[in-house]
């Protein structure tokens, strides 16, 4: 048993920081949230020539075939160096409903598109409801079409193609269909851009039914999960840091323990997350029977604890850290989507408790 | 990364499931409620069928009567002791702490005179660390022990001692150089319990059991040969003691705290809250969900911390997160079986109504005590805040 990385896996991790850490300055990541989109060509080239487009997409679509706990390596890194646009909705999220779902004629058509850096996508899930239960999907399509409207889609206008839950099924949307209107919501995330889809008589082409789509969610959850690990891995560097560095009453603020034990209990959390993050990457690798909760653990621990260690670390910095010039609201206004994406802590606790606690024999577990 | 058993680790698994199957005893359930001083020499009589078949001490290397087992196999072992209820070894900090130190810094004499009796339970081994004013800051104790001759002259004070009131033989951490810096002056010695001017007085804690004692030194004689590791070297001594103190014991909560859970699971299914089953109730849900998934992490962690240990050769101060993790999460748990368990959770072993013949109530107050032994909370956030993070040392 062997719950280190591998020597590739830290080659990955490492080259994917390097990269992240070239391309995705403060500088850019500023100059890129206050686009309409936060999408940059030349970027999206780049992280295609890195491969990253294709991660864990088979070979025979272009992809780079790489396993689940990769990808989670890779999101860590992501989310460290907070890299702006549509990477997670089109090769995290629309990429892996294209993997579950898609018929091989459509891997062929959609998710090859996406492997070589050719086309954007992107998920429509909820709704007014903003529940993130399926079974509260009201949209249906009826004789090819989609009337009606989704809500909180990310990324959508710069998506080549739509993918869209409805009740009966996951429906693929092209984004110069008629009687598709997309328009921007304004949200917390300035990296990663939301928008409201209005379908009217818009022609849909079935991309198969809802049966496996939940496992294509869970590796979204848990990739999520891992970006909140890369933004708490940065939040607690910054403000180890800072607290070294910055001076009061003589001495470096981070002599004095309430502030030292804030900066452990950071590092508690972080690594923590971390943990469960992996695990759920090996679990959704291994098909392992525990999977759904070990996804839900690593979501509903990284929600929570993405979001404390953001307030401990502006706390510390003071007023520093609630202008707008420091990077620690950028983490944290994206640490406020993700923790809500896919579900927040609430929603993971129910799901497990659903698993553990009403499932047959779930008592007879481990114990 | 690769979390199955490698064929090794699963032939050590089968073996001792075998060895399990036949040996483990069948009436451990009627003695575990006695009085700790009632079973112990039952405990004595298991400890001494496990080191026949080998199994007392599997961390320890294959010349010293142990097999060599990696983190993970001794993982292995606490599982599957866990696994078919097995009752405690009697000498626990004999093999858990005491043992290891003695092989890692003692004289061949010492190891030969020691070692087997502690596999063997014939010797119970006691640890004399904190005394009245060195708790937190162990460095700064004052137990004197001075040359005389052949031997040392102790007189001082102990206090938190655990199996004190067993103890054939004791760590003793001393006072030999009142003049050097107050790491630097400190020495490990084995003292003989049964010495003349040892005096044992037992503790009694908030529980109100006598897990720990304290100990009495006047002018009691000990043989310079007893010194552990190298005169004024103790400190060292002592913190490679705390070392495998912090290292092995997580590995077992977890399977202690899956065990609580599960039970509290069924409870919730029984007890009624605004007219259904608590095991409806969404706060509940909500709670124990958090519990469990928490007892997962501390497991993923300790794996993730097994490998690093596995890699690097050493515990780091990254164990810190383990003590801090597990003792908080043990107090929660404790918590929130109070809330299912409403007034029935304050009664005590032996009342008609208790749930479980007391054990709440009892873990609730013991599990206060969690996050004080072994190193306090915040002494484990000063050393991730210092040796982990790199801030500057805050005491």
């Amino acid at each position: 048993m062997q719950f280190g990385l591998s020597e590739s896996q830290e080659f990955l991790k490492d080259s994917a920081r390097k990269f992240f850490a070239g391309e995705c300055p403060s500088s850019e990541i500023r100059r890129l949230m206050e686009t309409d989109t936060a999408y940059d060509t030349a970027l999206w080239a780049k992280l295609t020539d890195q491969g990253y487009t294709g991660i864990i997409f088979p070979e025979e679509y272009g992809g780079v075939g790489l396993g689940k706990v990769e990808l989670m390596l890779l999101m860590e890194e992501a989310g460290r160096a907070l890299l702006p646009g549509p990477f997670f909705s089109t090769v995290v999220l629309a990429g892996s409903v294209l993997d579950a779902v898609g018929s091989p004629a459509h891997k062929k058509k959609h998710l090859a598109p996406i492997c070589r850096g050719e086309a954007r996508a992107t998920v429509a899930i909820l709704e007014a409801s903003a529940s993130w239960n399926p079974r509260d999907v009201q949209l249906t399509a009826a004789n090819g079409k989609l009337t009606g409207e989704k809500l909180f889609v990310s990324d959508a206008a710069v998506a080549n193609f739509i993918l869209v839950v409805a009740r009966n099924g996951v429906f693929i949307v092209d984004a110069k269909a008629p009687g598709l209107k997309i328009t921007p919501m304004s949200a917390m995330d300035l990296t990663r851009k939301l928008y409201v889809v209005e379908f009217k008589n818009t022609p849909a082409e079935e991309l198969g039914p809802l049966t496996n789509l939940p496992r294509a969610f869970e590796v979204a959850s848990a990739a999520m999960a891992a970006e909140l690990v890369g933004g708490m891995q940065r939040t607690l560097d910054i403000t180890v840091e800072y607290a070294k560095t910055r001076k009061q009453f003589g001495k470096p603020i981070g002599m004095f323990q309430a502030v030292q034990h804030q900066c452990a209990d950071m590092y508690l959390e972080t690594e923590s997350s971390r943990s469960a993050v992996y695990y759920a990457g090996w679990a959704l690798e291994e098909n392992a029977p525990d999977a759904p909760v070990a996804v839900s653990i690593a979501k509903m621990y990284a929600s929570d604890a993405g979001r404390t260690v953001g307030n401990r670390g502006i706390q510390i910095h003071g007023g520093m850290g609630f202008t707008w010039e420091n990077d620690l609201h950028l983490y944290y206004r994206r640490a406020k989507a993700s923790e809500n994406a896919f579900g927040d802590a609430t929603f993971h606790r129910e799901r497990i408790a659903s698993l553990i606690i009403d499932a047959p024999g779930s008592v007879a577990k481990s114990a | 990364m690769d979390l199955r058993l490698t064929a090794e680790e699963s032939a050590f698994r089968d073996e001792l499931r075998a060895w399990l199957a036949i040996n483990v005893p069948k009436d451990w359930s009627e003695w575990r409620e006695k009085p700790i001083e009632e079973s112990y020499p039952y405990l004595r009589a298991w400890q001494r069928k496990l080191h026949d078949g080998k199994w007392a001490a599997v961390s320890w290397p294959k010349n010293y009567g142990g097999r060599s087992a990696t983190l993970m196999q001794q993982t292995l072992f606490w599982e599957e002791m866990a696994r078919v209820e097995a009752p405690p070894m009697a000498n626990s900090l004999g093999l858990g702490l005491i043992g290891p130190t003695i092989i890692a810094c003692g004289t061949e004499a010492q190891k030969k005179r020691f070692i087997p009796k502690i596999l063997s339970a014939e010797e119970i081994w006691c640890q004399g660390f904190s005394e009245p004013n060195a708790g937190s800051d162990l460095a700064g104790l004052q137990m004197e022990a001075k040359v005389d001759g052949d031997h040392y002259l102790v007189n001082g004070q102990k206090v938190w001692t655990s199996y004190g009131w067993v103890g054939d033989w004791c760590e003793l951490i001393v006072r030999t150089d009142a003049t050097a810096a107050k790491h630097k002056g400190l020495t490990a010695l084995l003292v003989d319990m049964k010495s003349p001017g040892v005096e044992v007085r037992p503790l009694r804690q908030m529980t109100g059991e006598s897990e720990f004692s304290e100990l009495f030194f006047r002018d009691v004689c000990v043989p310079v040969e007893n010194v552990l590791g190298k005169v004024n070297d103790g400190w060292n001594v002592a913190m490679s003691t705390l070392m495998y103190e912090r290292g092995s014991y997580g590995a077992r909560l977890q399977l202690t705290f899956n065990r609580y859970i599960s039970r509290l699971i069924e409870l919730a299914r029984t007890v009624q809250r605004n007219g259904r089953p608590a095991s409806e109730d969404p706060l509940i849900r909500q709670k124990i969900a958090q519990c469990s998934a928490e007892i997962e992490i501390m497991r993923f962690n300790q794996m993730r911390a097994f490998s690093r240990i596995t890699a690097t050769g050493v515990p780091g101060p990254e164990g810190s997160i383990q003590k801090i993790f597990w003792s908080e999460l043990n107090q929660r748990l404790q918590q929130i079986a109070q809330e299912l368990l409403g007034s029935y959770g304050q009664l005590l072993g032996g009342d008609p109504h208790a749930i479980d013949n007391g054990l709440w109530s009892y873990a609730y107050l013991r599990t206060r005590g969690n996050t004080i032994e072994a190193g306090t909370s915040e002494v484990q956030r000063n050393i991730i805040g210092h040796f982990v993070l790199g801030l500057p040392r805050s005491y």
